[in-house]
């Protein structure tokens, strides 16, 4: 990782920290469903993937058994598999280094990797891994004060967190839709994903919107 | 063991699977053209998708409230080639906002 692009370096930052922000709101929910310290804790550390860990305390919290907690979480984490698709490319990378890819392959992460796409892949790495380990850092140690003071930040709405975390998605995939093409695909994503929530369980509507870029992407462009 | 620990490490075992698998695909399969543009596409879906669900959705049902207000304000910072913080921030104050007046 030579020169650092300033650019993509303020960008992880800002992301790393508003998401991580929300890390206080996971530590609390931790606690509040009956998980320890230590388990909560543990989450952030070993499952880190925000939707999947807020899952699983709250199937669990809510007298759901270890399995069905598993099962939601599971597939809320398939999207990272399909983002680990489009980043192994990109980062070229084996054993340990793969390991350590994989464990930070999240949204935001592969969003900033692909915000970054006008300026090469030294760009797209530098994004990637500047966030992962940003949100890393801040996710875990926002999850340990969330755990510990619980009830001091009190709802992250007062805050403006629950509009700062998709508006920074939006940031992150604006740059790629400049081409009508990717704006009607953005659109049908963004309409299918909401009309399919009330219907199927967590997390399904957003993977379901792979089959639409697969569709979109079949045939040539434009 | 408890039922809460095999939650955690049972979530975690098969979230690190899940990406790790992602990144085990050998790239032999991903260099046609057709595939190449699929893969591009992808995260762009998601992402998209996921913008959507967390500003229009609440557990599974449709909700209206104050982050539909914060993401249009981040819109509309976008359309103005605002910094990326800016767009954060003022979806975030936006948001805050409202909450709290409402």
């Amino acid at each position: 990782m030579s020169k650092v692009n300033r650019a993509t370096a303020s960008q992880s930052l800002s992301v790393s920290f508003t998401v991580g922000l929300y890390g206080i709101a996971f530590g609390a929910a931790g606690i509040a469903a009956g998980f320890s310290i230590l388990q909560t804790c543990a989450l952030s550390l070993l499952t880190f993937s925000g939707a999947s860990q807020f899952a699983v305390v709250g199937v669990m919290g809510a007298g759901g058994s270890a399995l069905s907690g598993i099962a939601t979480a599971s597939l809320l984490g398939i999207r990272n598999g399909l983002y680990g698709l489009r980043m192994a490319p990109v980062l070229k990378v084996r054993g340990a280094k793969r390991i350590i890819a994989a464990q930070v392959t999240i949204d935001e992460s592969t969003g900033v990797a692909i915000g970054q796409e006008d300026l090469g892949n030294h760009a797209m790495r530098q994004g990637f891994w500047l966030t992962g380990f940003g949100v890393y850092f801040f996710w875990n140690i926002f999850t340990v004060v969330g755990a510990l003071g619980a009830q001091a930040m009190g709802n992250p709405s007062a805050w403006g967190l629950d509009a700062a975390v998709p508006a920074a998605f939006l940031g992150l995939v604006w740059p790629r839709l400049l081409g009508r093409f990717e704006r009607i695909l953005a659109a049908s994503a963004v309409l299918i994903a909401i009309a399919l929530s009330p219907i199927i369980s967590a997390g399904l509507p957003i993977i379901t919107t792979a089959l639409l870029a697969v569709a979109f992407g079949w045939k040539a462009r434009r | 063991m408890s039922a809460l620990w095999i939650g955690v490490l049972g979530t975690s075992a098969i979230a690190f699977f899940l990406k790790f698998m992602g990144h085990s695909i050998p790239e032999k399969y991903l260099t046609n053209p057709r595939m190449l543009r699929i893969n591009t596409l992808i995260p762009i879906a998601l992402l998209s998708a996921l913008v959507g669900v967390q500003t229009l959705t609440e557990k599974g049902k449709w909700v209206i409230d104050q982050r539909l207000a914060g993401v249009i304000v981040a819109l509309i910072a976008l359309r103005l080639k605002a910094p990326y913080f800016v767009v954060v921030i003022s979806a975030a104050l936006t948001s805050a906002l409202i909450y709290r007046f409402k």
